[in-house]
């Protein structure tokens, strides 16, 4: 005769088939985000229902730095305000000089027939929280879709370049650093305009230039601005500074070591970089070109 | 060395049975800390609260807790923290078998045996979450990414403290 328990004692699935089943959905979800980024979508829709809670938690953090603010001392006010006037006055000089520049570098692109350097829009953000997991360097930052923040943004600080937006929420966005790890960024060292990709290590203050010739003219201390050539980062910005450059002739690469030029992980605001330069069409490939010259003569 | 305000206890109380309510809210005060705006080496050693929380039930009442909604609580965290998708909720699920399974066996021990327990589960989460992090392609961070399962198994006592407070039969002495 058939007999079971009655439905008093059952208790669905044993454990370890339950466990397996939770954990081959999880391990199917991470390969799904690591390999395809699927999960974006997701991620809003989850990221959106607990942004109301983020605020919440975020609250006391406010209200304490605005206590704060409030009890500061006058003499404490009183340095900064004169720091920062001083600040203001030569950085007022400076503008000057950079204003007649630009209408020089203008006129003289101009002459030569290039195209208008361009000028990107930007708007100010302040950092929430820098993410908690421990494998990721990122930051989330208080704009978002409503205010016009694109995947792919360049994000700058007063010293130089943090890194890019990763992924956009509609009130918030993450911001994978520089030094995240395999973050790349094409880079010119400012002394003799060599061109250099950088990468991110994945750890706190270093990134590393790869693929540099052994005889590559690069020195300690040398500085490295975005060389603008991706279409996805304004030239010019600061990156890096030339840490160690190790030339061991056994290996076909310079090993050179960085350190970003920009406070990482130490300001409170930050600069979202508008929308890139729309770059004409790409060059068709070699091989047409060689017949279509073939054909003209 | 025992400390008398925990020991053998809670073996032996009876507990008023705690409602859904109860269990949802308290994963919510700990989905809360857990989202705290921290930085620096308090993050470092911030504790895993609602993986903390977490053992709790699956230890002390393992019928409170199932599998689905631990699984979707690790998804939010995922999302909140940028990590991978399914990185918590991986560890959450494997933390929740471990706490299930031993139940009976930690709930014997007094409460410095119970932390070494908790200690134990922690880590292997934190580990099985690495080897998920280190196949990805991460580098393994330092050893300051265990701190979270220390502080974890350190506020063990507090975390059994707290949840059970409001469980505890209120005794009206007073009465006959």
């Amino acid at each position: 005769m058939e007999y079971s328990p009655p439905p008093f004692f059952k208790r669905g699935p044993n454990l370890v088939t339950r466990l397996t089943l939770f954990s081959l959905l999880s391990l199917v979800l991470l390969f799904a985000d690591a390999r395809f980024q699927y999960m974006d979508d997701i991620r809003g829709v989850v990221g959106v229902i607990l942004y109301p809670f983020q605020e919440i938690v975020h609250t006391p953090a406010r209200i304490g730095r605005g206590m704060m603010n409030y009890v500061s001392l006058q003499s404490t006010l009183r340095t900064e305000n004169t720091r920062l006037r001083e600040e203001a006055f030569v950085n007022a000089g400076l503008l000057q000089k950079q204003q007649a520049l630009v209408a020089e570098n203008e006129n003289l692109r101009e002459l030569l027939n290039l195209r208008p350097r361009f000028e990107p829009s930007s708007q100010v953000a302040s950092i929430l929280f820098a993410a908690r997991d421990p494998f990721v360097r990122q930051v989330v930052v208080d704009k978002g879709a409503t205010d016009g923040v694109m995947r792919g943004a360049p994000v700058i600080d007063t010293l130089g370049l943090i890194g890019q937006v990763h992924r956009v929420y509609p009130w918030a966005s993450e911001v994978a650093l520089i030094t995240d790890r395999e973050q790349v960024v094409p880079v010119q060292v400012v002394r003799n305009g060599l061109r250099a990709v950088i990468f991110g290590l994945g750890y706190d203050g270093a990134l590393e230039v790869r693929f540099m010739p052994v005889n590559a003219d690069i020195e300690k201390g040398d500085l490295l601005v975005t060389s603008g050539i991706d279409g996805l980062y304004p030239s010019g910005l600061p990156v890096a500074f030339v840490d160690s450059v190790e030339r061991n002739a056994a290996y076909p690469f310079a090993r050179i070591t960085c350190r970003p030029a920009s406070g990482v992980g130490s300001h409170s605001h930050v600069m979202v970089l508008g929308s890139t330069e729309s770059y004409p069409e790409r060059p068709i490939a070699p091989d047409q070109a060689e017949t279509d010259r073939r054909e003209r003569n | 060395m025992a400390i008398p305000a925990f020991g053998k206890a809670y073996a032996d109380e009876i507990l008023l049975p705690a409602g859904a309510a109860y269990v949802g809210l308290s994963f919510f005060v700990a989905f809360m800390l857990n989202m705290l705006p921290l930085t620096g080496w308090v993050l470092m050693i911030r504790p895993d609260f609602v993986a903390v929380l977490l053992l709790y039930w699956a230890i002390q009442h393992p019928r409170k807790v199932g599998f689905t909604p631990i699984f979707f609580i690790g998804l939010a965290m995922d999302v909140t923290d940028g990590s991978l998708f399914g990185q918590h909720a991986l560890a959450y699920c494997v933390l929740m078998a471990a706490g299930v399974a031993w139940h009976r066996r930690v709930s014997l021990f007094g409460i410095q045996g119970q932390m070494l327990h908790v200690l134990g589960m922690l880590l292997v989460a934190q580990l099985i979450v690495l080897a998920v992090a280190k196949v990805a392609g991460n580098a393994f961070p330092g050893w300051w990414y265990f701190l979270p399962s220390l502080s974890g198994c350190l506020i063990w006592p507090v975390v059994c403290q707290i949840v059970t407070s409001p469980l505890r039969p209120r005794v009206n002495s007073e009465e006959l």
